[in-house]
């Protein structure tokens, strides 16, 4: 089969709307890039879901960090994204500029048993955020750390996984027909687990990975699929993606790591959907359990409607006027994987 | 925050592996995967999370056929 058929065939598609999930921020950035819309029929729309971890981040959140990035002998590692997610009165940017933090970007969750090894006088706080493509590197960091006998290290972790969300997606977006699955979390989690939110919900769950024609072929499985009446799971991403995930990643997080409610900024509170460091790691544990407490949305804000597809970036009243990536009024704007961010890129 | 990126694996060694991402080399962790020295990974935060076993001009090949079959 050729390209060039699959995009005639999206193109003239002309059954009735569909409105289809891309769950991942790298898809959404992806579409855009590619200009995928422009390709595709007016009646297959393409919603942002919930896939930026920074923007479901809740305010308690960003406030414990800023409370480690403050104490005394105390360095706070995170990934740049996390920066300008708001707290309670400020950010981790705001608190760093005020002189008044000490905080230090990091590449990588390892650069955290370098240092801690270096300067055995600090403790260095790691700001653990992310879903499972994420997790097992903290995993093995803590692995490493205890194995090296380090105990300056404490993670506060935000670690949340992708398939609850998705549950409550369905369960409570019910006119969502069809998910492009998220394919980097999918590399560790495998195909399978989309099993039974397909069965159950009987809706299409396509797994792709990140070029235009991958993008391009999910979406016309996932129209089959809804022609035929069918929702089932279909891999598109066999050369990244096993049925049963990266066996490895998952034995790992299931050894440090324990479930439990996480709060997601927009959805609220979802059971099992956070990643949560066992008693027997408790040690190296921050405080990470119940950070329930978060920000209510300025008003006017849509980030809670974006972040579940109900409108887009470029409905909400407040896009590109007195929010944008520079001054961000709401979380969907603030990350660089942030559904309303990535349309202002692009759109604007 | 999920980006992971391919790149080449030159050299192996105990827990890491040298990577090549269009000539820029980082070392990866590879507790996750068993690369091969000439075999692609995608690393994610600084860790390789699955080895790709084919390039990406014939996974897309790939790719077409199935979805053929798949009529």
């Amino acid at each position: 089969m050729e390209i060039r058929e699959i995009i005639d065939y999206l193109k003239s598609y002309d059954g009735r709307e569909l409105k289809l999930m891309e769950v991942c921020g790298t898809h959404t950035a992806a579409i855009f890039k590619n200009g995928i819309r422009s390709l595709i029929s007016p009646k297959i729309k393409l919603i942002s879901g919930p896939g930026c971890p920074v923007c479901v981040t809740p305010t308690a959140y960003i406030d414990k960090c800023i409370e480690y990035a403050m104490m005394p002998n105390h360095v706070l590692l995170t990934f740049g994204d996390m920066m300008k997610v708001p707290g309670t009165n400020e950010s981790l940017s705001e608190a760093k500029g005020r002189g008044a933090a000490n905080i230090q970007l990091m590449y990588s969750p390892f650069e955290a048993v370098e240092k801690a090894q270096q300067h055995p006088e600090l403790t260095y706080a790691v700001a653990a955020v992310g879903f499972e493509t994420t997790a097992p590197a903290y995993a093995l960091m803590i692995q490493e750390a205890e194995k090296k006998g380090i105990s300056n290290i404490k993670l506060v972790t935000a670690l949340k996984t992708a398939i609850p969300a998705l549950h409550w997606i369905c369960e409570n977006q019910e006119d969502i027909d069809g998910f492009i699955c998220p394919g980097h979390v999918s590399v560790i989690t495998g195909s399978r687990v989309y099993d039974e939110l397909a069965s159950l919900y009987r809706k299409p769950f396509v797994v792709t990975g990140f070029e235009a024609e991958h993008i391009l072929a999910s979406l016309y499985r996932i129209v089959k699929q809804i022609e035929k009446n069918d929702g089932h799971t279909e891999n598109l991403y066999r050369n990244a993606v096993k049925d049963d995930g990266n066996p490895k990643a998952l034995a790992v997080m299931e050894k440090v790591f324990q479930t439990g409610p996480a709060m997601w900024r927009g959805l609220g509170i979802i059971e099992d959907s956070g990643l949560y460091l066992k008693d027997e790691y408790a040690e190296f544990d921050g405080g990470s359990f119940e950070l329930y407490a978060d920000m209510e949305l300025p008003a006017g804000c849509g980030c809670a409607d974006v972040i579940v597809g109900r409108i887009n970036p470029d409905q909400c009243p407040m896009f590109g006027e007195k929010c944008t990536p520079l001054k961000p009024f709401g979380p969907c704007m603030v990350s660089s994987e942030g559904a309303c961010g990535i349309w202002y890129r692009n759109v604007n | 925050m999920c980006v992971a990126i391919p790149g080449k694996v030159i050299e192996v060694f105990e827990d890491k592996a040298k990577v090549d991402f269009n000539g820029n080399t980082v070392n990866v962790n590879t507790g996750l995967v068993d690369p091969k020295p000439g075999q692609y990974v995608l690393v994610h935060a600084g860790c390789a999370i699955e080895v790709m076993e084919q390039d990406k001009a014939q996974e897309l090949i790939d790719l077409f056929t199935e979805i053929e079959a798949l009529q």
